[in-house]
C-alpha cells in the first residue's frame, strides 16, 4: 500500500520550499514511503497515558536578565550576507507585509 | 625522542612542559604529517596551519618568559566542521555554507583556546550532520585510514579518521543518533558522547537540537577525560546546559573497578548483529569480569522502537533547524533574477543535499498538520518509554555494555542507495541520545577484514567518570590498543 | 435584513524592557539599521536562545490583568513559515502551553459594560522590518533586522465584540492596563502596539458566525475603526447580492481607506508548531505569581472609578487622565499637594498636556514637578496672579525649571488688584476708545468685553479682570 504519494511529497516540498524534479520526485517518493512506512512500527505500541518527552533533561526555569549587552558591529552583521547595501541586507522586492 | 605523533595528548603536553620539545615542532610534525596523508584519507575540509603555527609561537613564547599556559597547551585539535570558529570558514560540508565564515566562537572552542589547545583544522562529516559513512558530504569523502576503500563512519566521519591516522591526537565532534561512537568505532579510536546539557551547544550548527551533543574523539580514555575536563561545564549562553560540577576526570580514571555492575542487554544481542560484533561484546564482558566488575543480563525492552523514534524527532527538529539556510542573510543564494519565494527554494534545492533534503522532508512531513499527532507526538511518548528503559536498568547496573554498530566499517558506495538499510544500523547507538545520556565507545578487538570492533558503555546521567574509569582499565588489561592503521607517509 | 458585525482583535504590544527576548540587544527605537543586532538575533547557525527573565513577568501581569488562568507551566513552540524579515524562518512563539488563557477584559460603551473574552495571551519574538526604498527605481527590499528578537506579548481576543466602538473601547482600555502597569510603552507611531481584526457580518440573532476576514496592517485605532466600518458595508453588500464572502487575509490601504486581497499566493498555513528545543518549561509557582501581583500598580478601571468616587472627578476627566499612568500618578502627586482635584484636573488636561503634545515629551521629561504646579496653581486660585498670566508663567516654568513664585517676582507679573492703580490705567484705555465707550453706554455688552482685553493688553496681562470689569462700569457711570 502506497501511504505517501507524490502529491504528499510536493505539498512537503513546497513547505520545505524545495524544488524537486520529476525524477527526485519519484526517488523521493519511493524512499519516503519506505522510511514513513517503517515508522509505523511505532503504532503497534500502546501509549495511552504516556507523557510525551521533548527534552531528556528535566531543567526548569533559565532565564537571562534584562541587561543590555554590546551588539556586534554592523560590518560583521553584513559580512557573509550574499547581497547587500552599506547597511542592510537586500533581497528581491517583498510586496506585501506579513 | 619517540614519535610525536605516537604519544597520547597528555604525554604531549607533559614533553612540552619538560621543555623536551616545543609547541613549534609538535605542530610542524603534525602539520606535515596532514600535508604527507590527508590526500589519502581525506580528513579534513580546512587545515588552519598559519593560525596554528601562530599559537604555537605564543604558547612557546610565554613558556620562555615563564608564563602559565593553559591545561592543553601545545596539543592539537581538529574540530569538526559543524562548530562554529571565528574567522574560519564553517561549512557542515554543505554548499549552501561554502563560504560561510561565522563572527563568533563556538563557546567549546572558546574554551579550547582558554586552554591552549592549538586548532589545527576543520574535518569532514556528512553534511550538516545527517549520515553514517561521511559520504554525504558535499565536497570529498573520507576514507578509513584502516582501509581506504571503506567509510569511516559518520557523521563525524573526519573527526575519527584523523585522529585513527595520526593528523591530530584529540578532536571534537557532534553526536546526535550515534555521530560519535559510531566513527570511533569503524575507525578503533575512543569516541564520547557526553550527557546531554554536559557540554554547550553554543556554536554547534544544529541537527537536532534536543538530542545533539558535543564530544571527543581520542586514542584513549585518559585522553577522553583531559578534553572534556576543558569542554564540559555551565555555560550561560546555552539554556539546556547543566549546572552540574565537573568532576577531575582525569583523577577519578584511576580509581578501582571491582564490584561495578555491568549491565548486558539482551535486545541489542539479538537479530542483525554480524558474529564478528557479538564476538567482540561477549569478550568485552570477559574482560569486564576479570576486572572485577559484575556482569549481569538485562532488557531495555523498547530498543526495536528507538530508530523510528529517533528518525522523526530527529528529523523534525532538523526540518525546522535548517529552515534558516535560505541564502538571504548568510550563505550561498541561487544567482539570476526571481521573487523572494523562488529565491528560497532555488538557493535551498541547489544548496542542499539528497540526504539533508530527505530528513528535511521527513521531518516536514512529521510535523504537519494531520500527522503531528501520529508521528511526531507519538514518538515523544515512545521516547519517554525508551528513556524509563534505561532508568529501570541503571537502576540496577552501574552501566551498560553494548555493540555499537551492528558491523565493522563496509564498503564504500555499499549503503549509498538504501536510506532506510542505513538508518536502521543506528539502532545500537541512537535511543541513549533519545535519553540523553552518556556513552563511550572504543577499541575492543579485531573484526572482519582485520578491522577494528568498537563496543559501548552506557550510563546515568553525568556519570561519565564511571564510564572512562571502565574504558581506561579495559585498555589497560588489553592490548587492542596497540594496533595501527598501516598508512606510511611519502 | 438586520446584520450584526463580529469583531475579534489579534493585539502585539512590544514589551517595555531593556534587551530583546532572547538575547542583550537593545531594544531602542530608531535606531540606524541592523546596529543593535548580534549572531543569537541575526539567527546564525549555532547560536541559541535564553529567555529575558522581566518579560516573562511582564506577561504575566498582563495576563493577571486580563483574569487569565496562568498555566503552572509554561513553554515556547516554534512557529515555522519562511519570509525574509524571519532570520531563522521561525518564529519562537507559544501555542500549546501558552502564559494565560480564558481571561476577559470589560469595557464600557454608551454607559454600558460588556465583557469581551480573551482567549490566550502568549509570549514570543518580534521579526524585523523589511523598508522599500524611497528611489521608485529601486529593485530590492532592504532588511533590517533591529526590530527581530524584540519581546512582544500577543493577546487574542474572543470575537465578543459587535461594533466599531467597542473595538475602539476595547483597544483604549487594553492600551491603558498595558501601559499602566509598565508593560508597554503602546507607541502606535513606532509600532509597538499593533492589532489585527478578525471581521465577520452575520444576520442578527443568527447562530453561525460568517466567514471571516482577518485584516492586517492596521497601524492606527483609528484604521482599526475604518476598516472595521469599511468591511461591515462590503461584506452585507456581498451578502444583500446574494454572494458569500470568503474567508481571506486582506489587508488595510491607509491611503485609500480601503480593504485589499493579499497579492502574493494565499499559502495553505501549516505552522508546524511543535515545542522550541532549545529552550526549557517554564514553571509559575504561587509563590513567583504572588512576588508578580505585588509589582502591579492599581489598574487603570480601578483607578477611575477611585477618582470619580473619591475625588470627584467627572467621568471625562477622570477617562482622560487614567490613560496614561505618568499623568494619572503626576495629577495624584499634585492633588496630594492640595490642589482641588477638577481643578487639578483642568490643568492636566488644559496647559500640562497641551506642553507634552507642543514638545512631543513625557511628563517625567517636564521640569516642573506636582509640588510646583501646585504652588502654580495656588498662585492662580489665590488672585495673585490671573488665569492667563499662569498660562505664560506654566510655560516659562517648562523651559527654565524656575519656580512660578520666582518668576512672578522677577518679572513684575503679579496680578493689579489694587484699584488706585488700575483706575489710571481704565482711564485711559476709555479714553483711547471713545466709540467703544459709546457702544457700551448704548448697550452693547460685548464692547465691554473688548476693553477689558485692552486693559489686560496695556498691563500685560496682570489685571485682576472682575476688578477691571468692576471700573469700567464705574467710570462709564452706567
Ligand atoms: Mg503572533
Ligand atoms: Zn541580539
Amino acid at each position: 500500500m502506497t501511504r505517501i504519494t507524490t502529491d504528499t511529497v510536493e505539498q512537503v516540498a513546497d513547505l520545505s520550499k524545495l524544488i524537486l524534479s520529476d525524477e527526485e520526485l519519484a526517488g523521493f517518493q519511493e524512499q519516503l514511503d519506505k522510511i514513513i512506512g517503517y515508522f509505523e512500527v511505532l503504532n503497534s505500541l500502546d501509549t495511552t497515558g504516556v507523557e510525551p518527552l521533548a527534552h531528556p533533561l528535566d531543567l526548569r526555569n533559565v532565564f537571562r536578565q534584562d541587561t543590555v549587552e554590546d551588539s556586534a558591529p554592523r560590518e560583521d552583521a553584513l559580512a557573509n550576507a550574499p547581497d547587500k547595501t552599506d547597511e542592510a541586507y537586500k533581497v528581491p522586492v517583498v510586496i506585501e507585509s506579513s | 625522542m619517540p614519535e610525536l605523533i605516537e604519544l597520547s595528548a597528555g604525554d604531549l603536553h607533559r614533553k612540552l612542559m619538560a621543555g623536551d620539545v616545543t609547541a613549534r615542532q609538535i605542530v610542524e610534525r603534525y602539520l606535515d604529517r596532514i600535508e604527507q596523508i590527508d590526500g589519502r584519507v581525506g580528513a579534513f575540509n580546512t587545515v588552519t596551519a598559519e593560525a596554528a603555527l601562530d599559537k604555537a609561537a605564543d604558547i612557546d613564547d610565554r613558556l620562555d618568559k615563564g608564563e602559565a599556559v593553559g591545561p592543553l597547551a601545545g596539543v592539537p585539535i581538529a574540530l569538526k566542521d559543524n562548530l562554529c570558529t571565528r574567522g574560519v570558514p564553517t561549512t557542515c560540508s554543505s554548499r549552501i555554507l561554502e563560504h560561510f565564515v561565522p563572527p563568533y566562537d563556538a563557546t567549546v572552542v572558546e574554551r579550547l583556546q582558554r586552554a591552549d589547545a592549538v586548532l589545527i583544522g576543520k574535518t569532514n562529516l556528512d553534511e550538516f550532520a545527517m549520515g553514517s559513512t561521511t559520504e554525504a558530504s558535499a565536497f570529498a569523502t573520507t576514507a578509513n585510514p584502516w582501509d581506504l576503500s571503506r567509510v569511516p563512519g559518520g557523521s563525524s566521519g573526519g573527526s575519527a579518521a584523523a585522529v585513527a591516522a595520526g593528523l591530530a591526537p584529540l578532536a571534537l565532534g557532534s553526536d546526535t543518533g550515534g555521530s560519535i561512537r559510531q566513527p570511533a568505532a569503524f575507525c578503533g579510536v575512543t569516541g564520547l558522547k557526553p550527557t546531554y546539557g554536559r557540554v554547550s551547544r553554543y556554536g554547534l550548527i544544529a541537527y537536532a537540537s534536543s538530542l545533539d551533543q558535543i564530544g571527543t574523539f581520542s586514542r584513549d580514555p585518559r585522553d577522553a577525560a583531559l578534553l572534556l575536563e576543558v569542554i564540559a561545564g555551565h555555560d550561560p549562553r546555552d539554556s539546556t546546559s547543566a549546572q552540574e560540577p565537573v568532576p577531575d576526570y582525569s583523577a577519578e580514571l584511576e580509581k578501582d573497578v571491582a564490584g561495578v555492575k555491568v549491565g548486558l542487554p539482551r535486545e541489542y544481542l539479538a537479530e542483525g548483529i554480524a558474529p564478528d560484533v557479538e564476538a567482540a561484546v561477549r569478550a568485552a564482558a570477559d574482560t569486564c569480569r576479570g576486572l572485577g566488575a559484575e556482569v549481569i543480563d538485562i532488557s531495555l525492552p523498547h530498543t526495536e522502537y528507538a530508530v523510528a523514534t529517533y528518525y522523526i524527532i530527529g528529523t523534525a527538529e532538523a526540518s525546522s533547524n535548517l529552515a534558516r539556510f535560505d541564502g538571504i542573510h548568510y550563505g550561498r543564494r541561487a544567482a539570476g533574477k526571481m521573487d523572494v519565494d523562488e529565491l528560497y527554494s532555488r538557493s535551498r534545492s541547489e544548496g542542499l543535499g539528497d540526504e539533508v533534503k530527505r530528513r528535511i522532508m521527513l521531518g516536514t512531513f512529521a510535523l504537519s498538520a494531520g500527522y503531528y499527532d501520529a508521528y511526531y507526538l507519538k514518538a515523544l511518548k515512545v521516547r519517554r518509554l525508551i528513556k524509563k528503559d534505561f532508568d529501570d536498568a541503571l537502576a540496577g547496573v552501574d552501566c551498560i555494555l553494548a555493540p555499537v554498530a551492528p558491523t565493522v566499517a563496509y564498503k564504500q558506495g555499499e549503503m549509498i542507495d538504501d536510506p532506510l538499510a542505513l538508518y536502521l544500523a543506528d539502532i545500537y547507538t541512537s535511543a541513549t541520545n533519545l535519553a540523553g545520556l552518556p556513552a563511550i565507545a572504543f577499541n575492543a578487538g579485531t573484526g572482519e577484514g582485520g578491522l577494528p570492533v568498537g563496543v559501548q558503555l552506557m550510563g546515568r546521567p553525568f556519570e561519565e567518570s564511571g564510564l572512562l574509569r571502565l574504558a581506561h582499565a579495559f585498555r589497560e588489561a588489553t592490548d587492542h590498543h596497540l594496533a595501527r592503521p598501516n598508512l606510511t607517509e611519502d | 435584513m438586520q446584520y450584526e458585525t463580529v469583531i475579534g482583535l489579534e493585539t502585539h504590544a512590544q514589551f517595555h524592557t531593556r534587551s530583546k527576548m532572547f538575547c542583550g540587544c537593545k531594544t531602542d527605537f530608531g535606531a540606524p539599521p541592523n546596529t543593535q543586532t548580534c549572531p543569537v538575533c541575526q539567527g546564525l547557525p549555532g547560536t541559541l536562545p535564553v529567555v529575558n527573565r522581566t518579560a516573562v513577568e511582564l506577561g504575566l501581569r498582563a495576563a493577571l490583568a486580563l483574569r487569565c488562568h496562568i498555566a503552572p507551566v509554561t513553554q515556547f513552540d516554534r512557529k515555522n513559515y519562511f519570509y525574509p524579515d524571519l532570520p531563522k524562518n521561525y518564529q519562537v512563539s507559544q501555542n500549546y502551553h501558552n502564559l494565560g488563557v480564558d481571561g476577559r477584559l470589560e469595557i464600557e460603551v454608551d454607559g454600558q459594560t460588556r465583557k469581551v473574552g480573551i482567549w490566550n495571551v502568549h509570549l514570543e519574538e518580534d521579526a524585523g522590518k523589511l523598508e522599500h526604498p524611497e528611489d521608485t527605481g529601486a529593485n530590492y527590499t532592504a532588511i533590517d533586522l533591529n526590530r527581530a528578537g524584540t519581546p512582544l506579548l500577543e493577546i487574542v481576543s474572543a470575537p465578543d465584540m459587535r461594533s466599531a466602538d467597542e473595538a475602539n473601547a476595547y483597544m483604549n482600555e487594553l492600551a491603558a492596563i498595558l501601559r499602566h502597569l509598565g508593560i508597554s510603552d503602546c507607541k502606535m507611531q513606532e509600532g509597538s502596539l499593533r492589532f489585527e481584526a478578525g471581521i465577520s457580518v452575520r444576520a442578527v440573532g443568527g447562530e453561525e458566525f460568517g466567514n471571516r476576514v482577518e485584516v492586517k496592517n492596521l497601524n492606527s485605532m483609528s484604521a482599526v475603526v475604518k476598516a472595521i466600518e469599511h468591511e461591515r458595508h462590503r461584506q452585507v453588500a456581498v451578502l444583500e447580492s446574494g454572494g458569500t464572502v470568503p474567508s481571506q487575509t486582506m489587508l488595510w490601504d491607509v491611503q485609500r481607506e480601503v480593504t485589499e486581497p493579499m497579492r502574493s499566493k494565499e499559502e495553505a498555513k501549516d505552522y508546524r508548531y511543535f515545542p522550541e528545543p532549545d529552550l526549557v518549561p517554564i514553571e509559575i509557582s504561587p509563590e513567583w505569581l504572588d512576588q508578580v501581583r505585588e509589582q502591579m500598580s492599581e489598574l487603570p478601571a480601578v483607578r477611575r472609578k477611585r477618582f470619580i468616587a473619591e475625588l470627584d472627578l467627572p467621568p471625562y476627566d477622570a477617562g482622560v487622565i487614567v490613560e496614561q499612568k505618568p499623568i494619572a500618578d503626576y495629577f495624584e502627586q499634585t492633588v496630594e499637594q492640595g490642589v482641588e482635584p477638577k481643578t487639578a484636573a483642568n490643568w492636566m488636561m488644559g496647559e500640562v498636556m497641551r506642553v507634552l503634545n507642543e514638545r512631543q515629551c513625557e511628563i517625567d521629561d517636564l521640569p516642573v514637578s506636582p509640588p510646583m504646579l501646585a504652588e502654580l496653581i495656588g498662585l492662580v486660585t489665590d488672585d495673585r496672579i490671573s488665569n492667563s498670566v499662569g498660562k505664560t508663567v506654566f510655560s516659562e516654568m517648562c523651559s527654565s525649571g524656575k519656580k512660578a513664585g520666582e518668576i512672578v517676582e522677577e518679572k513684575g507679573l503679579a496680578q493689579i488688584s489694587d484699584s488706585g492703580e488700575l483706575e489710571a490705567v481704565v482711564k485711559q484705555v476709555l479714553a483711547d476708545h471713545p466709540d467703544a465707550v459709546a457702544d457700551l453706554e448704548s448697550g452693547k455688552q460685548q464692547a465691554k468685553g473688548f476693553l477689558i482685553g485692552q486693559i489686560m493688553r496695556a498691563t500685560r496681562g496682570k489685571a485682576n479682570p472682575k476688578l477691571a470689569g468692576e471700573l469700567i462700569d464705574r467710570l462709564t457711570g452706567d
